[in-house]
């Protein structure tokens, strides 16, 4: 069995206000060395498969027609061998 | 005109459009998101709402309902479609209109009056509406902040794309008027076939004889003008 860990991530260009709400409180509780916070999404995907290749192949069309939006988003993603 | 209202599961203005253009003598039919047959309309409504409790993003899976298929050929055929609110949200993740709906820049949902000015005539939702009219038409919703890419941004505004800005009363733009963080104020906009319409306020909640505001109607006059 394959997990799929994914990261989707709003592009730099793209203001988070979400970040910046955090960012925000991170100061006011006295952590002032905090630059940028930027808020991204994980999401895990279990395959019943072992075959790495495909579940890499179905993992990248996942992220690109549903779970990423190109316009905004981008991600990256790891498998991991599950027992 | 025939009218088909679009139920998504989670919409939730679906009714009041239907009410709105039911009451204006229109034949309106509401279609169910798994239904195939779009009933031959001149007009498919995305209403707003909360299609699929927004999972994800808001939009990205009613994009896969078996309907949209249908949307997409009767807008590719040139038929007219209206996204309200989360139908504008749709319709961006289905790629019939470019750019994306983020989290409005205050992170709060939002729901008053806005003040919206039409740029264009050049559009069968905007027809006859002189450009610089300002319309009173509600808003309510937390992810309403337009985003686009500077070249699309470039693009929406060569091709007179952009049919609706927020503004204030007196018809100027500015961060005050813009209730949500959107680029270049943008509320509304059209594809580049000019038959595919998102916006985010609501003109069906402002448009029967009950609510403060009645400004919705010029929009769906204008549609009467061409369709009839």
């Amino acid at each position: 069995m394959l997990k799929a860990k994914i990261f989707v991530q709003l592009k730099a260009s793209v203001l988070d206000p979400q970040g910046k709400a955090v960012s925000n409180s991170l100061h006011s509780l006295g952590y002032t060395a905090v630059s940028e916070t930027r808020i991204s999404k994980y999401i895990e995907i279990s395959f019943e498969s072992d075959d790495r290749a495909t579940v890499m192949q179905q993992t990248e069309e996942i992220c690109k027609n549903l779970l990423a939006n190109p316009n905004t988003e981008t991600y990256h993603f790891e498998l991991e061998q599950q027992n | 005109m025939r009218v088909s209202v679009i139920t998504f599961p989670g919409s939730n203005c679906d009714h009041d459009a239907y009410q709105v253009f039911s009451t204006r003598g229109h034949d309106t039919r509401m279609v169910w998101h798994k239904d195939h047959d779009l009933c031959s309309p001149d007009l498919v409504i995305l209403p707003g709402g909360f299609s699929y409790g927004d999972y994800l993003r808001c939009g990205a899976l009613a994009r896969f309902s078996p309907v949209v298929k249908e949307v997409m050929a009767h807008a590719a055929k040139g038929g007219l479609v209206m996204g309200i609110c989360n139908g504008f949200q749709i319709l961006t993740e289905c790629g019939l209109l470019p750019g994306t709906l983020l989290m409005n820049s205050s992170l709060s949902f939002i729901c008053q009056h806005q003040k919206v000015r039409v740029e264009t005539a050049n559009s069968p939702f905007s027809k006859g509406i002189s450009p610089g009219t300002v319309l009173d038409i509600p808003i309510a919703h937390k992810e309403g902040n337009y985003y686009i890419d500077d070249k699309g941004l470039g693009s929406l505004q060569d091709n007179d794309q952009i049919i609706f800005r927020y503004c204030d009363e007196f018809g100027r733009m500015s961060p005050d008027s813009n209730p949500n963080g959107s680029l270049d104020n943008i509320a509304g906009i059209i594809n580049k076939q000019r038959n595919v319409l998102g916006m985010m306020p609501h003109p069906e909640r402002s448009a029967t004889d009950t609510v403060p505001s009645r400004d919705g109607r010029r929009i769906f006059e204008a549609l009467e003008s061409l369709v009839g």
